[in-house]
C-alpha cells in the first residue's frame, strides 16, 4: 500500500471518515438544532465531491486491483454524490415535519453513499459485498426511520430480510466462483477462465447467484417482490434517494461485474438478462397501472424503469456495442436520477402529516394551487414516459439504439410498446392534476421547492441539450475494456 | 505571470464566451429579482453586464494584436446527427472582434442612455412596470446578436440571426398596446418579424445547400471547400449566395425588404438606435463579408449585391427627403447607409463596408439618441404645458415625433443640437468626421469597379446631405411651431454624456482606416482578402463638393425663410408630385399590399372558404364522410358491435382484471411469499445457466 | 475441481442423517407419557416464570450487538498483536484506525445511553 493507493480513494475515504466524524458531533448537537448535521452533511459530501471532480479521467487501479479508478467509477460517483446532495435537501424539511428529525439520517445517509462510491470502484468481489452490504445496511436502518409507524417499521424488516436472503446468494455465489477460479479479482476470473477452459458450471451458477443478488438490488422481476412494499412504507425521502442511489449503485456493480469479469459466459447472462429485461419492463409498467397511491405507482415505475436500464446489458454483450451501450446506461442513469428525483420531490411536498395527500387523486387541481410544481410534475411525468423534450426521450432513444445496435430488435420492441404502455399512467397524474378540481393542500419549503426547480430545469435542459452530458457519459469506459 | 505576458498569451481567447454569459448573467439577475431591485439597480446591472462584455472584448482585442490569426473556442458539441455535426464553438478573429468592440461598445453607451430615457418614458406611456422588462429584452438582444457575430458555422450564426430577430419583434412592439388605433405597434412589430421570414427562409434554403454541396456547416470547412472546388460548383455557389443575399435584404432592410424599417421606429428610441440603425441591420453586412469566400466565386451575385445595395441607397434617400417623422428620416436614412455598405461588399471592398459599417453606427446611434432627446423634450414641453392647464394640442393628439411642431430647439437644447450637428456632418460626409472616410472609402472602391454603382451611390450622398440639413434646419433652426416646442428643457446627464461620447466617436472614428495608415485592413487582413484603397482626391473632392452643394441648398429652401407655423414644406411647391411620391415612400407598401398581401389574403379567403369550408366540411365531411359514417355505423352497431366486439370487448376486460387478480395474489404482502417468489427466479435463473446455455 | 466438493457433500449428507436418525430414533422408541410438569418450561431446574416465548427487553439484543463488536475487535487484535514485529509501524496504524471506528461506535453508543440498564 502506498499514499497512491490512498488518493484513488480520497473521496471514499473523506465520506467515511466525515460520516464516522458527525455521528460523533451529533451527539453534541441539540434536538432542535439538527439543521447543523444536515449543513455538515453536505458540507461533507461537497469535498468529496470536488475531490471526485478534480480525480476525473484518471485511470488507475489501487490496492493491488481490488480498487479501480476509471472513467465509468468516477462518473458514477459524481452522479452519487449529486444524488446525496439532492437527497439532504429533500430530506431537511420534510423530516423535521413527520417528526423524525435524529441526526443519525444523515450519517445513515452518508455511509450508504460510501457503499454506493465502494461500489463504482469495485474490482474485486469481495469488495463487491462489501460495498454491497455498506450500501444495503443503512438503507434497512433508513427506511424504518420512521419508527414508530408500522408502515415504516414493516417496509423496514422486509427489506433487511430479504435483502440479507438476496446477500446470501452473492455471497454463496463469490464463493463458488472462488472455488472455480481460485480467485476473486474481477480481471483474475477471466483470466483463469481463459488459461482453464474447463466446464464452467460452478461458474455458471456463481455468476448466476451474483445476477440474482444485484437483481434484488435493482428490482427486476422476479425480485422486485419488496419494492412495492418498501418504498411505500418508507418515509418519501428515503424513497427518493432509495429509487435512484441504491438503483444506480446496483447498476455500477453488475455492469462491471458482469462485462469485466465474465464476458466469456455472456451466452448464458446476455439471454437471460434479456428475458428478465422485457419481463422486468412489462411486469412493471402493467401493473402500475393498477396503482391508486403515488408512492407505489412510482415504485413499479421504478422497476420498470430497471427493465430498461437492463436492457443495455445484453446489448453491451456484443463488444462492438459495449461502448455505446455503456454510454447509454450512464446516460440514462443521470436523466432518471435527475427526472425520479424531481417526481419523489413533489410527492414528499404533497404528503401530509399522516401518511395523507399520497393517493392519486390527491393531486387534483394542483395546477390551480401550485402552477409550477404542477408543471414540474407534468415534465417528470413526460420525462418518465419519454417523451420529447425531456431527458427521458434522450435517455430511451440512446438505450434503445444501442440494444437495435445490438441486433436484439425484439428488445426493443417490448421497450417501445411498454413505454406506450407507461404513458397510461403517467399521463393520468397530469391529467388529474390539470383537469380535476380540488384544493390540494401543499407546502412551500425552500431546500425542497430549489430540489425541484433544480431538477425540473435539468429534465428539459438535458433534453434539448443532451450534448456536454452525452460527452461525459462517452468518458465512461470500463478500463477493462480498453485494450 | 505579469500583466503585459498575460496580453501577449493566447490564452485570453478563452474568455471569450463570458461575452456571451454577462448579458446572459444580467438579464436572469433582472429577470429574477427585478421587481425588488428598483430601477436603478436594473439600469446598473443592465448597463454593466454590456460593459463587462465590452471589456471582454478589448481582451479579445489584446489577445488577436499577438496572435492576429485568431481562433475558435470551443464549447459544447451542439447536435451530432448521423454526418452532421454542429458544435458551439467561438470564432475570435479579426473580423468578428471588430464586430464585438462596435456592438457592446455602442451597445454599452446606449444602455446608459436608457436609463434616463426609459425612466421617463415608462411614466409618459403609464406603465413604469415595463422599466425592467425593457432591460432584460436589451441584454437578451447583446447576448443573441454576440451568438450571432461569434458564430463558427451557419447554424449558430442562423440563431444568433433568428435571436436578434425574436429581440427586434419584442422591442418594436414594446408599447404593444400603443399606436394607431391602440395596435399599431403590435402591428409594426409583426411586419417586421414577418418580412424578416422571408429573408430567414433564403438563409435557410441557403443552408440546406451548403450543407448538401459541402456536408459541413463549419465556416471552415465551407469556405475551404469554395476554395479548393469552387469553379467546378460556381452554379451551386452562385444559388447559395443569392439565398444569402436575400436573408442579407431581409436583416439589413434592402431593397425588396426594407419596408420593415422604417415601421419600427416604433419602438422606444434607444432600440432604434441600438438595434435597427447601430447593430442588428449590419448583420447582413457581416454575414456577407463573413462569407466572402463564397461571393469571390460567384461573380453575379456580387454584382447583384452591389447593385441591390446601390440602388437602395439612392431609393431609400430619396425617400427620406419627403418625410416629416423625426426618426422616419433617420430610419430610411438608416436604410440608405446600409446600402452603401452592402454596395461596396458587392464590389469587393469588404474592409471599406466594414469600416462605414462601424463609423456608421456612432453617427447613426448618435443621431437616434439626439432624435429622442429631443423627443423627450417635446414631450416634457407638452406634458409641462398640459400640467399649467394650457390645452396645447389644440384638440387633436399631439405627435411628438413631428418635425412640423419643433423648430427653434437649438437655444432650448444646446447639448443635443451640438452632438447632433456633429451626427449630421458625419453622416453627410463632412471633412474630417468619421463618415468622410468611410464613405469616400466606399465611392472610391466604387469607382475603381462599377461606374454604375458609383453614379448611383454618389447621387444618394448628395440626397443625404441634402436630408440631413433639411432636418437640421427644420428642428433647431427657426422659431418654435409649437407650445411644446418652446418649452422643450435639455435632458439630463445620463443621457447627454452617452450623446457626447459617440460624438467623439462620430468624430474621430475615421481614425480607423485613415488613407496611407489603412489600420483596419491591415487588422482584417488576418481574416479576409483585402486591398489597399488608395485615397482618390477627385472622389473625395467631388462628394465633399456635391455635400456642401445639397446643404446650401437645404439652407436655400428651409433656412433662409424659415417654415411657419402649419405651413406645407416649402419642398412641395416647388418640386410638386415628386415630392408627394417621396413623402408617400414612393407607394413601396400599397405596391407590396396590392401585389402580394391582397392577393395572399383573397387567395387564403378562397382556401378558407371555399376549399375548407364549402368544400372538406360542407360536402365532404358533412355529406360524404357523416352520411356513410351514419350508414356504416348503424350496420356495425346492429349486425357487428353487438354480437363481434362485445364478445372480445368484454373477454379483454375480464382478461385484464384476471390479470391484475393474479398480480394481486402475488402481491401479497407477506414476506415469506415474497422470498419464495424469490427462489423460484433464483431456480428459474439458475437452471438456465446450468442447462439452457449449453 | 467440482469433484473435490465431494467430501463435503458427503458430509452434509451424513450430518443431516445423524441428525435425523438420532431424532427418529427417540421418537420411534422413546415411552411418551406426559405429566404437566414434563410439558412445562425448562429454566435449568428452577420454578418457571411465565411462559418460555416470553419478550425480551431489546437492551439484551443491544447488549448483545456490542460484545459481537468487541469479540470481533478481540479475534483482530490477537493475530495481530502475533505479528506485529513484522508488519511494523504500518500495522500499528492500520490497528489504530481500526480502533478508532469501534471507538466512534462505541463512545456513539455510550451517548445514546445504550449501556444503561435503567
Amino acid at each position: 500500500m502506498d499514499t497512491r493507493d490512498l488518493i484513488s480513494i480520497l473521496p471514499l475515504l473523506v465520506l467515511a471518515g466525515w460520516a464516522c466524524l458527525l455521528l460523533l458531533i451529533d451527539l453534541f448537537v441539540p434536538r432542535d438544532r439538527k439543521s447543523i448535521t444536515a449543513i455538515l452533511a453536505a458540507i461533507g459530501i461537497s469535498v468529496a465531491l470536488v475531490i471526485n471532480l478534480m480525480q476525473l479521467g484518471e485511470v488507475r487501479q489501487a490496492f493491488n486491483g481490488m480498487i479501480v479508478l476509471d472513467g465509468f467509477a468516477s462518473l458514477l460517483i459524481t452522479l452519487f454524490l449529486a444524488v446525496g446532495l439532492i437527497a439532504i435537501a429533500q430530506a431537511y424539511d420534510y423530516i423535521k415535519r413527520r417528526g423524525i428529525e435524529r441526526g443519525e439520517y444523515y450519517s445513515l445517509l452518508l455511509f450508504t453513499l460510501c457503499g454506493m462510491l465502494l461500489m463504482a470502484t469495485a474490482g474485486d468481489l469481495i469488495v463487491v459485498f462489501l460495498a454491497l452490504e455498506l450500501l444495503s445496511i443503512p438503507l434497512y436502518v433508513l427506511a424504518g426511520f420512521a419508527r414508530p409507524q408500522l408502515e415504516s417499521e414493516e417496509a423496514a424488516i422486509k427489506y433487511f430480510l430479504l435483502g440479507a436472503f438476496a446477500s446470501g446468494f452473492v455471497v454463496y455465489g463469490i464463493a463458488l466462483i472462488f472455488g472455480a477460479t481460485g480467485t476473486t479479482a474481477l480481471d483474475g476470473i477471466v483470466a483463469s477462465f481463459a488459461a482453464t477452459q474447463e466446464n464452467p458450471v460452478l461458474l455458471l451458477v456463481g455468476s448466476g447467484m451474483i445476477l440474482v443478488g444485484l437483481g434484488f438490488k435493482v428490482a427486476v422481476v422476479p425480485f422486485h417482490m419488496w419494492t412495492p412494499d418498501v418504498y411505500h412504507g418508507a418515509p418519501t425521502a428515503v424513497t427518493a434517494f432509495m429509487s435512484v442511489g441504491a438503483k444506480a449503485g446496483g447498476f455500477a456493480a453488475l455492469l462491471r461485474v458482469f462485462l469485466a469479469a465474465f464476458p466469456e459466459l455472456s451466452a448464458a447472462w446476455a439471454p437471460m438478462a434479456m428475458w428478465i429485461a422485457a419481463l422486468t419492463m412489462a411486469w412493471g409498467n402493467i401493473a402500475a397501472i393498477a396503482q391508486k397511491n403515488i408512492k407505489r405507482m412510482l415504485a413499479y415505475s421504478s422497476i420498470a424503469h430497471a427493465g430498461y436500464i437492463l436492457m443495455a446489458l445484453p446489448a453491451a454483450a456484443n463488444p462492438t456495442v459495449a461502448p455505446e451501450a455503456l454510454r447509454a446506461v450512464l446516460f440514462y442513469l443521470f436523466g432518471y436520477a435527475i427526472t425520479n428525483l424531481g417526481a419523489w420531490g413533489v410527492v414528499v411536498a404533497m404528503e401530509k402529516a399522516e401518511g395523507g395527500g399520497l393517493a392519486i387523486e390527491d393531486y387534483s387541481g394542483l395546477s390551480n394551487r401550485r402552477p409550477g410544481f404542477a408543471l414540474a410534475m407534468a415534465l417528470f411525468m413526460l420525462s418518465l414516459t419519454g417523451m420529447p423534450p425531456t431527458v427521458g426521450f434522450i435517455g430511451k432513444f440512446y438505450i434503445f439504439r444501442a440494444v437495435i445496435d445490438a441486433d436484439l430488435i425484439w428488445l426493443a420492441l417490448v421497450g417501445v410498446i411498454t413505454s406506450l404502455i407507461s404513458a397510461y399512467y403517467y399521463l393520468r397524474v397530469i391529467v388529474v392534476m390539470y383537469m380535476r378540481s380540488g384544493e390540494p393542500e401543499t407546502r412551500s419549503e425552500s431546500w425542497l421547492n430549489a430540489t425541484v426547480w433544480l431538477t425540473g430545469l435539468g429534465t428539459i435542459v438535458f433534453g434539448i441539450v443532451p450534448g456536454p452530458l452525452l460527452a461525459l457519459a462517452s468518458q465512461s469506459w470500463l478500463s477493462s475494456l480498453v485494450p | 505571470m505579469s500583466f503585459s505576458e498575460v496580453l501577449q498569451g493566447g490564452s485570453l481567447f478563452a474568455y471569450a464566451p463570458l461575452i456571451i454569459a454577462f448579458p446572459l448573467l444580467g438579464l436572469l439577475i433582472n429577470m429574477i429579482f427585478g421587481r425588488r431591485l428598483g430601477e436603478r439597480a436594473v439600469g446598473i446591472i443592465a448597463s454593466s453586464a454590456v460593459g463587462l462584455s465590452f471589456v471582454i472584448a478589448i481582451l479579445q482585442f489584446f489577445a488577436l494584436s499577438t496572435h492576429p490569426e485568431g481562433t475558435s473556442v470551443p464549447i459544447a458539441d451542439w447536435i451530432t446527427i448521423g454526418q452532421l455535426a454542429v458544435p458551439w464553438s467561438l470564432k475570435v478573429d479579426t473580423l468578428s472582434v471588430t464586430m464585438m468592440l462596435m456592438v457592446t461598445g455602442v451597445s454599452a453607451l446606449i444602455h446608459v442612455y436608457a436609463i434616463g430615457y426609459m425612466h421617463e418614458d415608462v411614466r409618459f406611456q403609464g406603465d413604469p412596470g415595463r422599466f425592467t422588462r425593457f432591460f432584460v429584452f436589451f441584454n437578451l438582444f447583446v447576448a443573441t446578436m454576440m451568438v450571432l457575430v461569434t458564430a463558427d458555422n451557419f447554424l449558430m450564426m442562423f440563431v444568433g440571426w433568428e435571436g436578434v430577430g425574436l429581440c427586434s419583434y419584442l422591442l418594436i412592439g414594446f408599447w404593444f398596446e400603443k399606436g394607431e388605433d391602440g395596435i399599431g405597434n403590435a402591428i409594426a412589430g409583426k411586419k417586421a418579424f414577418i418580412t424578416n421570414r422571408i429573408g430567414d427562409f433564403g438563409f435557410l434554403i441557403a443552408m440546406f445547400l451548403i450543407f448538401g454541396a459541402v456536408g459541413s456547416l463549419q465556416f471552415a470547412d465551407v469556405f475551404h471547400w469554395a476554395h479548393e472546388h469552387g469553379l467546378e460548383n460556381v452554379d451551386v455557389i452562385t444559388a447559395i449566395t443569392l439565398f444569402l443575399l436575400l436573408g442579407a435584404t431581409g436583416k439589413s432592410a434592402q431593397i425588396p425588404l426594407f419596408v420593415w424599417l422604417p415601421d419600427a421606429m416604433a419602438g422606444p428610441t434607444p432600440v432604434s438606435a441600438l438595434i435597427h440603425a447601430a447593430t442588428m441591420v449590419t448583420a447582413g453586412i457581416y454575414m456577407i463579408a463573413r462569407n466572402q469566400a463564397l461571393y469571390d466565386v460567384a461573380g453575379l451575385s456580387s454584382n447583384l449585391v452591389a447593385l441591390i445595395g446601390a440602388a437602395t441607397a439612392l431609393f431609400a434617400a430619396t425617400i427620406a427627403v419627403g418625410q416629416f417623422d423625426i426618426k422616419r428620416v433617420l430610419a430610411y436614412s438608416t436604410i440608405s447607409q446600409l446600402g452603401f455598405m452592402l454596395a461596396a461588399v458587392g464590389v469587393g471592398a469588404q474592409v471599406a463596408g466594414m469600416f462605414h459599417l462601424v463609423t456608421h453606427a456612432f453617427f447613426k446611434a448618435l443621431l437616434f439618441l439626439s432624435a429622442g432627446s429631443v423627443i423627450q423634450g417635446i414631450e416634457h414641453g407638452h406634458h409641462h404645458l398640459e400640467h399649467v392647464g394650457a390645452n396645447p394640442g389644440g384638440g387633436e393628439a399631439f405627435d411628438p415625433n413631428d418635425m412640423r411642431n419643433m423648430g427653434g430647439l437649438r437655444s432650448k437644447m444646446k447639448i443635443t443640437f451640438w452632438v447632433y450637428l456633429i451626427g449630421a456632418l458625419a453622416l453627410s460626409g463632412i471633412f474630417p468626421l468619421a463618415g468622410f472616410w468611410s464613405k469616400d472609402e466606399i465611392l472610391a472602391d466604387a469607382n475603381h469597379e462599377s461606374i454604375v454603382i458609383f453614379l448611383l451611390l454618389t447621387v444618394a450622398a448628395f440626397f443625404t446631405a441634402f436630408y440631413m440639413g433639411r432636418q437640421i434646419l427644420m428642428v433647431f433652426f427657426g422659431q418654435p411651431r409649437s407650445e411644446a416646442a418652446k418649452h422643450a428643457p435639455e435632458n439630463p446627464p445620463v443621457m447627454t454624456v452617452p450623446l457626447i461620447l459617440l460624438a467623439v466617436g462620430a468624430i474621430l472614428g475615421g481614425v480607423l482606416n485613415l488613407p496611407g495608415m489603412h489600420t483596419l485592413t491591415d487588422w482584417l487582413e488576418h481574416t479576409l482578402h483585402v486591398h489597399v484603397t488608395e485615397f482618390n482626391p477627385v472622389v473625395a473632392g467631388l462628394s465633399t463638393l456635391l455635400a456642401l452643394l445639397a446643404i446650401g441648398i437645404a439652407w436655400f429652401v428651409y433656412g433662409r425663410q424659415p417654415m411657419g407655423k402649419g405651413s406645407p414644406d416649402p419642398l412641395r411647391r416647388m418640386l410638386g408630385p415628386i415630392f408627394v411620391g417621396m413623402e408617400n415612400k414612393w407607394w413601396v407598401d400599397e405596391l407590396y399590399q396590392f401585389l402580394i398581401v391582397r392577393p395572399y389574403i383573397a387567395l387564403a379567403d378562397v382556401l378558407a372558404d371555399v376549399i375548407d369550408w364549402r368544400f372538406w366540411h360542407d360536402w365532404f365531411h358533412d355529406t360524404v364522410l357523416a352520411r356513410t359514417f351514419r350508414e356504416g355505423t348503424r350496420w356495425l352497431n346492429d349486425a357487428f358491435d353487438l354480437r363481434v366486439i362485445d364478445g372480445i370487448a368484454n373477454g379483454l376486460g375480464n382478461l385484464t382484471q384476471a390479470i391484475s387478480g393474479r398480480m394481486r395474489f402475488l402481491q401479497t404482502g407477506y414476506v415469506r411469499n415474497y422470498a419464495l417468489s424469490f427462489l423460484v427466479g433464483v431456480l428459474l435463473v439458475l437452471s438456465y445457466f446450468i442447462f439452457g446455455s449449453s | 475441481m467440482p469433484s473435490d466438493y465431494l467430501p463435503i457433500a458427503v458430509l452434509i449428507v451424513l450430518a443431516t442423517a445423524v441428525a435425523f436418525i438420532a431424532i427418529l430414533i427417540g421418537h420411534l422408541f422413546g415411552p411418551r407419557r406426559p405429566t404437566v410438569k414434563k410439558s412445562d418450561t425448562y429454566e435449568s431446574g428452577m420454578r418457571p416464570i411465565g411462559p418460555g416465548t416470553r419478550r425480551m427487553s431489546v437492551h439484551f439484543y443491544l447488549v448483545a450487538v456490542l460484545f459481537i463488536l468487541f469479540d470481533i475487535e478481540i479475534i483482530f487484535l490477537l493475530p495481530w498483536a502475533v505479528v506485529l514485529r513484522e508488519i511494523k509501524i504500518l500495522g500499528l496504524i492500520e490497528m489504530v484506525i481500526f480502533v478508532l471506528v469501534l471507538l466512534v461506535g462505541f463512545v456513539y453508543a455510550w451517548k445514546k445511553g445504550a449501556l444503561e440498564w435503567e
